[in-house]
């Protein structure tokens, strides 16, 4: 081998695609994000780039692809589902035991439960968007915010509600909000109250007495949310900020086992 | 299909609607079939008839209505076509499996409708299926109430018998079903001008009793630890059963399991060494809905079994052969036909007993209980059967899908992380 070998995860989600280079320690040696484009192969093209410009060779190196686009990652060597993935990452970062996963994602949520960082059971949301990042994406652009400003305003906010699951239902629920000259905050915290409900109601069917629960996926980055999903599950969630590579590390740390 | 183009004509079908149908079928039919390796030749016989599906089999059922037969159409693995049989009549399949008449059924069923109703509606108003056309009478059941209320649209231009099928499996309730296959044992001998006797009803039991033993035995080859057919090709084989004449469905599946048997002596699999096993339960899956098995079957594992109606419920328990009275004959039927455990019942604890009894004996390393978008049926019930699965240590996906292909990644992805995990 000419240059250093890694092993590389690379995680194409629905709105964001993340990459993790494992040096062969194990070690985290590079992590970075960039958004998923309108094609996932035009994405894994410009992940290429970006590794040839942090200096890893793709010749010398093992890769694993995960994330909804994995199967547009030419110089993979393998493909692997995310939940695997998620799995595999989540224990890395918040050690080994019975963990519960929840990853809130672009297009979808994650429930993943694991023992001994082995899926044993999992349930991924329906075809349906509440509950997931396209929600607060669509609720955001309607209050006029960005997503962590909605996050920030709905700590400040209370005492509304939105009844409507469906993200078309709720978003003109919303604007009637609006429209009747509601607060920003509260309309913010009924946003997040609704995502964090549905959310919480699919993870109580796979949390296990005495598991971790941790937070994980995109939506892992706004602090208030973590707050509303402890105050609703009523436990300790785990999140850091490198929630959001779980898949990543997981594709990685298989990379590593090729 | 093209020379059957005047018989169509004559059926009085829609033809450029159906022309559409005709188009994308054997594309989708290569893509999921043919593209497989190594397929057993014994398949050639469903392949001739799938590509001609809408040819040769309704030329054969207006040739014999010609002669004065008579065609029934049924939608429940819980009518008996023995008593058809025995008047000399002939039975057919109705129940539509392709998003391609969804639309049409929708244009009269609320959206919240489960896809196999919606599909079997939209074929008969839309008149793109000629099976609906060709049929002499329709039989309902009084199963879920989708299918109840939809025998009232689907019955306005068409005789139409309804069984009324009890939905527990009391001493009474035998009874109560051993009347309605007499009762329609009238209804069928009215329509076909024939008399049913007790030699004509014992050989037609024997018959659909070979059809049923000709069944098990392709799916016993699923046994073995190399997999001599794709659960793919016995899915088909298994759908187009349901349409086809049974003496020749039963020589065609003998003459297959002669083959399977053989490969498995020669230890030919159609699947990589360690490829995982998984059963498949939950509603039926009606022709040509193979989108859940081509999915498993290109994540890295195969079928070994449906507990399904188009699976085992389908020629599981056979009848008593040794009536000799009508009467005697009738019950012999309703206690065989009483045993098939389908979600429709209260309780019906003994589906969870098949299944948990077949992951052991086609040696699955997991289930995949599926079920029809808007079957609340099935949909309930699968809390129990995923329950009871997890507390046996089986693994266990409930999924719920219907017939577009909108949902199909998110499948491949959840099948693909549970075979993962397996
Ligand atoms: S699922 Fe029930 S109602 Fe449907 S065909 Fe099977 S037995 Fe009949
Ligand atoms: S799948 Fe369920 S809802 Fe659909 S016809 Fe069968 S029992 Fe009725």
């Amino acid at each position: 081998m000419g240059s250093q070998s890694y092993y590389i995860g690379v995680d194409i989600g629905s709105t964001c695609t993340k990459t993790i280079v494992l040096d062969t320690e194990g070690q985290l040696h590079k992590y970075y994000t960039q958004p998923t484009g309108w094609s996932s192969a035009d994405t894994a093209d410009s992940v290429k780039e970006r590794l040839s410009q942090e200096g890893v060779s793709l010749e010398d190196s093992l890769c694993v692809a995960t994330g909804y686009g994995r199967v547009s990652v030419p110089f993979a060597n393998k493909t692997v589902t995310e939940i695997t993935c998620h799995a595999r990452g989540a224990s890395w970062l918040y050690g080994s035991g019975d963990i519960t996963v929840i990853d809130v994602g672009g297009q979808d949520t994650k429930i993943i439960a694991i023992q001994k960082s082995r899926v044993v059971d999992f349930m991924m949301n329906d075809k349906c968007s509440a509950g997931t990042g396209r929600f607060l994406d669509v609720m955001a652009n309607s209050l006029g915010v960005r997503q962590a400003e909605l996050c920030e305003l709905a700590a400040q906010g209370g005492g509304v509600s939105i009844s409507s699951m469906c993200t078309v239902f709720a978003e003109s629920e919303v604007i009637g909000l609006i429209g009747r000259g509601e607060a920003r905050e509260n309309i913010a915290y009924a946003v997040i109250d609704s995502i964090v409900k549905k959310v919480a109601s699919q993870a109580r069917r796979l949390i296990n007495p005495g598991a971790k629960v941790c937070l994980t996926g995109g939506l892992c980055n706004f602090a208030y949310i973590h707050t509303a999903l402890e105050r609703e599950l009523q436990t300790p969630v785990l999140s850091e900020k490198r929630g959001q590579y779980a898949g990543a590390i997981g594709a990685a740390l298989l990379a590593k086992e090729l | 299909m093209s020379n059957y183009v005047e018989m169509w004509k004559e059926l009085g079908m829609d033809l450029e609607n159906h022309d559409n149908l005709c188009q994308v079928l054997p594309t989708a039919f290569g893509d999921v079939f043919l593209s497989q390796q190594n397929r057993p030749q014994g398949m050639a016989f469903w392949d001739m008839v799938v590509a001609e599906i809408h040819g040769i089999r309704p030329a054969e059922l207006i040739e014999a209505q010609k002669q004065g037969r008579k065609v029934f159409g049924t939608f429940c693995v819980y009518v008996p076509d023995e008593v058809v049989i025995a008047a000399n009549g002939i039975v057919t399949g109705l129940c539509g499996g392709s998003q391609f008449w969804v639309p049409g059924g929708e244009k009269v069923l609320p959206k919240a409708t489960c896809p196999l109703i919606k599909a079997s509606v939209g074929a008969r108003l839309d008149r793109t299926c000629p099976f609906f056309r060709i049929a002499d009478m329709y039989v309902g059941e009084t199963t879920c109430d989708g299918k109840k209320k939809a025998w009232e649209i689907l019955g306005q231009d068409v005789p139409m018998h309804i069984m009324d099928l009890p939905q527990m499996k009391r001493p009474q309730d035998l009874d109560k079903w051993t009347a309605e296959i007499a009762a329609f044992a009238k209804a069928v001998e009215e329509l076909t001008g024939n008399k049913i006797t007790v030699e004509s009803l014992n050989e037609a039991i024997r018959v659909i009793n070979e059809k049923r033993k000709a069944l098990a035995r392709v799916y016993a080859a699923r046994k073995a630890a190399n997999l001599p057919i794709s659960g793919k090709d016995v899915l088909l084989l298994t759908q187009i059963a349901f349409f086809d004449d049974p003496v020749r469905c039963a020589q065609m599946c003998n003459k297959l399991a002669d083959e399977l048997e053989q490969r498995i002596k020669d230890e030919v699999s159609v699947f990589p060494k360690g490829t995982k096993r998984l059963l498949v339960s939950g509603t039926p899956l009606a022709i040509p809905n193979w989108k859940l098995h081509h999915i498993i079957e290109t994540s890295g594992a195969a079928v070994v079994c449906e507990e399904m109606c188009t699976g085992t419920r389908y020629f599981e328990n056979l009848v008593d052969e040794t009536q000799t009275t009508l009467e005697g004959q009738f019950r012999a039927l309703a206690e065989r036909y009483m045993k098939t455990n389908c979600a429709c019942f209260t309780p019906n604890t003994g589906r969870i007993d098949d299944i948990i009894r077949y992951v052991k004996e086609y040696k699955a390393d997991g289930v995949i209980d599926v079920n029809l978008k808007f079957c609340c049926l099935y949909d309930t019930e699968g809390y129990q059967v995923e329950k009871a699965l997890k507390e046996a240590g089986i693994p266990v996906l409930g999924l719920e899908t219907d017939y577009t292909d909108a949902d199909a990644e998110q499948l491949r992805t959840r099948i693909g992380a549970f075979v993962e995990m397996l």
